[in-house]
Order: C-alpha cells, then sequence, then structure tokens
C-alpha cells in the first residue's frame, strides 16, 4: 500500500469538518494519552505496588499545571519577542508531561517531583529550536525525558526504575495497545515502529555477538518501561524530525545510542540518555529531510501532508504541512 | 554422597573436586536453626560506590577443603592487592543485622491500676549461603588460555584466566582438576564476549594446616567498574531446582535495586497469631513460598533497606565500623559516614533468569524493614470495665490476624484456628465473654 493511499485511507476515517472545535477536539490524541497514562499510574499504584506516595503525585501534577501557566508568561516578560501573545493554556500537554514523570521518575522528597514538573513544562517554552523551515520553534527535548535527563545529570536525589514494571507480556501489550492507538492517531507510528526494529535488531545482535540464548533479548522485550517509552516518550510529535525518513533515521540512532549507553558504557537508563542526546540532532535531521509541521489537533497533517505532496508533486517536501503549535 | 559448593558471587561456577561425580549441585543445604532456612543459596556481599565494587563471596562450604573450588567471572584482571580473604563472621553479622524479623510484644494489664508490662523480642530469621553447580570433566587442549595472573592469597591459590575461546577454557579447567559441566560453555563463551576474566580459587591445604583453620574463609575482591551486576548465569548452569540469591548491598547513597528484574517490597508489617513465634521458621519459609507463587521466580524481593548507623529495632548489632572496614567500605573517614544496606532476596531458574542481575544505587534513603509481629494475650486476672472491653475484642482480633498469617502463607484458616487453640467463634475451649460484674460498693467496705 503506498504512502499516498495509506493518507487517504486515513482521512477517509476522520470526521468531517476540520474546522469544527469540537471534531478538532475529539481527533486530539491527548485525550487518549491522558487516558492511557492515567491508567497505568493507577494500575502501577494498586496492582504494581509502585514507590509513589500520593503526596509525589499530587505535587507532580500541580507542578506541571502551574509551570503550563507560569512560564510562558515568564518568558513573556524576560524575553517579549520570544512569546507574545503567550500562548493557550494547553492542559493536555502539562498533565501529559505530569502523569509521564510518575510513571517513570521517582524522588526523595515530592519537591523534586514538581521541580522535575516545572522543568518539563518549562522546556517546552525555553529550550526550543527554530524550525528548518523558518515557521514557528520545535522542542529540542521530550518534556519529559528532558526533566529526568537534567535532573540525573545535576545529581538530585531522583532515580529511574526501570523494572518497577516486570516483565509481564500482558502488561507490556497492554501499553502498547494503549499507546498505539495515540501514535496511530496522530500520525507518528512510523518512529515507533522504526525504533522498535532497531531496537530489537540492537538486542538480538548483542545477543547473537555475545552468545547469550535468545530469552535474554526476548525478556528485555516484555518490559512495560520499553514499550512506554516507545509508544509514549519517542513519539512525541513535537521532537520528532517532521519527515518520515528523518524519523526513521532519528528512531536508528535513539536504538544504537541506548545500546551503546546499555552495552559499551554499561550505564542504566540508555534509553532516556540515548533520546535526549539524540535529540540535540533533530534540528539536523530536519534539514537534511525537510517536512511537515505537526499540529495536535490536526494529526492526520505534517507528515502525512508532506507524503500526500510527495505523491503529487513526486519531490520531497514541495507540500507542506500547516505550521506547528507549542504543546506537549 | 557429599560434594562441594561455592559460593557463586558472581556468577559462580562451583566447581566440584576432580574425582567427585559431576552434580549439578554439589551438596544439599539443611536447615539447621533459623539461619538456614533456604537450601541452594548463594550470599554475596557487595560494597558500591561509584565504579567502585567490593564483593565478599560467602561459603558455608562443609565438604572436603580439597574439593573446594570457586569459580567467578571478573569484569577486570585483578591485582594481587585486589584480593583478600576476609572474616567468615562479616556475612554471617549482615544476614542477621538484615533479615525478616519476629517482633513480639504483651498486651498490658488492661485494668489501668495494674501495672503494665512491654516486653518486647524478636527472632531472626532468613539467613543464606550460596550454591554452586558442579562441572564435569573436560578434554584436554588448552589453547587460547592465558593465565593473566597467579596469586597465592593466604590459604587460597587464585588464578585469573582469559580466553579467546570457552571450548579451550573449559578443557583446560579439565585438565587441571576443575569439572565444568558441558552446559556451561555456553555461558562461558558469553561472558568471554563480554571481555571478561575468570577468577579461580582453590584451597591450598598445606597453608590452611599452617594458619590452623578450620573453616573456608570469604574471598573479597575489589575492582573499578561501569558494569554493577551479579553474573548468576554460570551457577545455573547445571542446577537442579531453583537456588536462593540473597546480596547484601551496603552503599553510600542509597538503596540498590535491580535494573532489569521487577523489586517486590515485602510486607512491611505483618501481625500473627502468638503460636508463631514457635514456628517462625517454618512461617517464614512458607511466606516466602507464598511471595514466590504469588509474584513468580523472575522478581528480586526487597527485604530491607536501612542506614546502618541506628536502626529500630536492632534484631542483631549492626556491624562495627571495623567491621564496615573490613567488608570494604572505604569511605569511613569521611565526617558522618553513611553506610546504607540493601538486602535483596530471590528465587530463581534458568527459565526466571534469562539474563545476568544488573542493578543500581538510587538516591532513595527511605528506611524499610520487614516485621512479622506477635502480640500476645492478657492472661492474668483482670476485674474491670476496660478488662470486659479488651476481652469483647479478642475475637476480632484473632481473627484478623489468622487471616493475615493465611494471606502471608496460603495455610487453610481451619489449619491456623487449630493451632491458635481456638473454635469458628475464635474462642479457646472454656472462654467467656461474659463480662465481669462489678462487685457492689458497699461489698467492699468492710473486709
Amino acid at each position: 500500500m503506498s504512502p499516498r493511499s495509506v493518507t487517504l485511507f486515513l482521512r477517509s476515517l476522520s470526521p468531517q469538518g476540520r474546522s469544527d472545535p469540537a471534531a478538532r477536539s475529539a481527533r486530539d490524541p491527548r485525550a487518549y494519552q491522558l487516558v492511557a497514562l492515567f491508567t497505568l499510574l493507577v494500575l502501577g499504584l494498586l496492582r504494581f505496588g509502585f514507590d509513589l506516595p500520593l503526596s509525589h503525585v499530587a505535587v507532580t501534577l500541580v507542578g506541571a499545571l502551574v509551570g503550563q501557566w507560569l512560564v510562558p508568561r515568564l518568558v513573556g516578560h524576560f524575553a517579549p519577542a520570544e512569546s507574545s501573545p503567550p500562548p493557550p493554556y494547553e492542559w493536555r500537554s502539562a498533565l501529559i508531561s505530569g502523569l509521564s514523570l510518575c510513571l517513570l521518575l521517582r524522588a526523595r522528597h515530592p519537591a523534586w517531583m514538581g521541580l522535575a514538573a516545572l522543568i518539563a513544562v518549562g522546556s517546552k517554552f525555553v529550550l526550543r529550536v527554530p524550525r528548518a523551515d523558518g515557521r514557528g520553534h520545535k522542542h529540542l527535548l521530550n518534556p519529559t525525558n528532558g526533566a529526568i535527563v537534567l535532573l540525573l545529570l545535576a545529581g538530585a536525589p531522583v532515580w529511574v526504575s526501570p523494572s518497577q514494571w516486570g516483565h509481564h507480556l500482558a502488561l507490556a501489550f497492554g501499553v502498547a495497545g494503549f499507546g498505539s492507538l495515540v501514535v496511530h492517531r496522530s500520525a507518528r507510528s512510523d518512529v515507533t515502529f522504526a525504533f522498535l526494529a532497531a531496537w530489537v535488531a540492537v538486542l538480538f545482535g548483542r545477543a547473537a555477538w555475545v552468545g547469550q540464548p535468545w530469552a535474554a533479548p526476548l525478556h528485555q522485550l516484555e518490559s512495560g518501561s520499553l514499550a512506554l517509552f516507545a509508544f509514549h516518550m519517542i513519539s512525541d510529535p513535537k521532537t520528532t524530525p517532521d519527515s518520515r525518513a528523518g524519523r526513521v533515521a532519528f528512531a536508528c540512532l535513539v536504538a544504537l545510542g541506548a545500546g551503546f549507553m546499555q552495552y559499551v558504557l554499561y550505564r542504566t537508563n540508555g534509553l532516556l540518555w540515548s533520546l535526549a542526546a539524540c535529540s540535540l540532532f533533530v534540528p539536523l535531521l530536519d534539514r537534511w529531510f525537510s517536512g511537515g509541521a505537526f499540529e495536535w489537533s490536526a494529526p492526520g497533517k505534517g507528515a502525512l501532508s508532506q507524503e500526500v505532496g510527495h505523491a503529487k508533486s513526486g519531490v520531497p517536501g514541495a507540500t507542506r504541512g500547516v505550521g506547528g503549535v507549542r504543546t506537549a | 554422597m557429599r560434594s562441594p559448593v561455592f559460593p557463586v558471587q558472581l556468577a559462580v561456577l562451583a566447581v566440584c573436586a576432580p574425582l567427585e561425580a559431576v552434580q549439578a549441585f554439589c551438596g544439599v543445604y539443611l536447615a539447621s536453626g533459623e539461619s538456614k532456612l533456604f537450601n541452594h543459596r548463594s550470599q554475596v556481599a557487595l560494597v558500591r560506590d561509584g565504579d567502585r565494587t567490593v564483593l565478599t563471596l560467602a561459603s558455608d562450604y562443609e565438604g572436603d577443603p580439597k574439593e573446594f573450588a570457586l569459580v567467578v567471572p571478573v569484569p577486570v584482571v585483578l591485582k594481587r592487592g585486589q584480593i583478600h580473604v576476609g572474616d567468615s563472621s562479616l556475612v554471617a553479622k549482615l544476614d542477621a543485622y538484615s533479615a525478616p524479623r519476629l517482633v513480639e510484644y504483651h498486651d498490658p494489664d488492661p485494668c489501668p491500676e495494674a501495672e503494665r508490662h512491654l516486653r518486647s523480642g524478636r527472632a531472626g530469621a532468613a539467613k543464606s549461603s550460596f550454591d554452586g553447580a558442579a562441572m564435569s570433566p573436560g578434554v584436554t587442549a588448552e589453547k587460547s588460555v592465558r593465565i593473566e595472573a597467579r596469586y597465592e592469597v593466604d590459604e587460597y591459590d587464585v588464578l585469573i584466566l582469559s580466553a579467546d575461546d570457552s571450548g579451550a577454557l573449559l578443557r583446560w579447567l579439565g585438565k587441571h582438576g576443575y569439572r565444568v559441566p558441558a552446559q556451561a560453555e555456553r555461558v562461558v563463551h558469553s561472558y568471554l564476549q563480554q571481555g571478561m576474566k575468570f577468577f579461580v580459587a582453590k584451597v591450598d591445604l598445606r597453608r590452611r594446616a599452617a594458619r590452623g583453620l578450620t573453616q573456608l574463609r570469604p574471598l573479597q575482591i575489589a575492582y573499578e567498574s561501569p558494569r554493577f551486576m551479579l553474573p548468576v548465569r554460570l551457577g545455573m548452569a547445571n542446577a537442579n531446582g531453583p537456588q536462593e540469591l540473597f546480596v547484601y548491598a551496603v552503599t553510600r547513597a542509597g538503596r540498590v535495586e535491580p535494573v532489569n528484574y521487577r523489586s517486590v517490597r515485602l510486607p512491611e508489617a505483618v501481625e500473627v497469631p502468638a503460636f508463631v513465634k514457635g514456628d517462625f521458621a517454618g512461617v517464614w519459609r512458607a511466606a516466602f513460598d507464598r511471595l514466590v507463587e504469588r509474584n513468580g521466580m523472575g522478581v528480586v524481593f526487597t527485604e530491607y533497606a536501612w542506614d546502618m548507623t541506628w536502626c529500630d529495632p536492632c534484631p542483631s548489632p549492626a556491624l562495627t565500623r571495623a567491621e564496615q572496614q573490613a567488608l570494604g567500605v572505604w569511605w569511613l573517614d569521611e565526617p558522618n559516614p553513611s553506610v546504607f544496606v540493601t538486602r535483596l532476596h530471590a528465587r530463581y531458574d534458568r527459565e526466571s533468569f534469562p539474563e545476568d542481575l544488573v542493578m543500581q544505587v538510587t538516591a532513595d534513603r527511605s528506611n524499610f524493614q520487614c516485621r512479622v509481629i506477635v502480640r500476645n494475650e492478657w492472661k492474668g486476672d483482670a476485674r474491670c470495665e476496660a478488662a470486659n472491653a479488651y476481652r469483647q475484642s479478642l475475637p476480632a482480633r484473632r481473627a484478623r490476624e489468622a487471616n493475615a498469617l493465611a494471606s502471608l502463607t496460603g495455610w487453610p484458616l481451619d489449619r491456623i484456628r487449630t493451632r491458635m487453640g481456638v473454635g469458628r467463634a475464635w474462642l479457646a475451649a472454656g472462654e467467656s465473654l461474659t463480662p465481669h460484674t462489678p462487685a457492689a460498693w458497699w461489698e467492699k467496705l468492710w473486709k
């Protein structure tokens, strides 16, 4: 099936009337993401005994919501040219960042969770890079990933427990199923599947190299943390490259970088470190592989629009998607 | 036949004596007292900060010392000064200090005028040791095997071996009296591919006799490597049935947790019927079996996490500063040094632990201990209104404690009820809840 036919098929499923706010809201994949992350958090607290006091959850979510309101205004105050007028209040994006932090990050004191939430949502307004096509900005780091990595680098008393999920296949599939829905609707599933393919290659390639039984890489693939990363973090459309080729290259880079961290440097949380490091190269990838911007409320645009453009004109990048919206 | 076992610390390959028949696990550990509740066990004390690690490989091998051998993959070639023979009591003390414990309380006299008695006691629990895998004899050649170093360390002869080919290494080991099971070749190959060396130790009987030693002292190794893992797969190469692993991790920063296996905390405080104090070993064995049954074997249980500078209650004395230093804690000269202990316990087999145990040090310094609590009922004479309320509360409390024990161990409620000596109404034979009627005020007037 060609990209064009895929695009047309997906569009045939979309509600009519793109300008209808209700329809746009219904198509916003963040609603699904919120439900998915909230469900996982409840499951983690009730079923898997997450080492996460409710006070930490509360501080994190409040910190994210406050940060989402406060930081753009502070940025506007100190650097008026950067963001004026203040963007609309995106509470869903703030909650997604907060819930993701609750799922991944642990801290000795709840204040660190609050700080992480502030950094996460704040990074969206501070750590930005101009888009390759000159229209708007992109986030330099995935907010959750950026906050975790920055705090770990600073030596804060926080940590990530990658094994808290266990290796229960059913759970991993549950996460993947939820996440799949999200990425499918945001039309960026290519980065997830490219990453998973590359990560499978890294794990099995390494196992073959050192002579491990296949049970070892299979055990690692059953991780709930991996599914969470693949379907909810690396797929963030506001940080991934705009073009499909760029996203595939990006996904492969992240997988290779994580393999390097994990099996050469022997550091834990290789996926998180690698994603943060590779995100710094996204502007470069965007220059090499041009593509369309992403809009949360019209997820079918952006990359898919570009694919249509390719199909129509035969010229890569000839047709762009709509301009980006500062969210997520 | 009794055969040797080895502390299989880093994946430890236990190697049986040259003339012994090949066995998966040499020797069977039988519970004797509260310190040996689990069979087929390995125990490792591990001091870790940054990239520095000091491992203490405990051994409770009781067979013929000439048949003892230890094979452990290590990430670097060790110098002589990085190998030490420690005191046998170090790991035993850590075990006793961090074991899940039984805490006993006595209900006070419910009548306010009576003297109250509050006593507490405790009992130790799970102790551990190690296990190892036997090794089958190899064949011949020893090409491509390099002896990186050879040391005499007190009563031990130590070799550090490297090799390009696992077959050659196994043949070399077989030729020199180490029996390695054929199943281990793939695992050995995997470690060699990862650039690991093999630490091989045997006892020199002459030096042992000269020192007047009667037991095997633990070997300690210190090295610097970013790898924070225990190569447990070697010990599983020829294992029959599940193994028990106890890790006592000592860090400066905080709790240690597994990275590639799920971590589950033991119940923090469970109140159970008083008869448990007479059979804590049996109860705890059943409780752990039940935990494994519920969570599966691919799980590492956190049994204790505490700063060793204090404890409450202390089940046994914490390690002294000298003992901590002997264990390998190298930062004790700092002002107010932090020495945080984590006790991990896993039951595993080849299927549930397909890869080595990788760990990380977290910043978590919250204290955690597993306590099984027994509250002895007041059996004395008590005649007052408060005593009536106390007695009437007992059936519900007994039911609660029995249910907690049933949940903890999986034992049927009827069996627990029988051992408690109570019937379906949670009352003992002849026990009555008829309230005591206070005497009229004038009855004591002229007495």
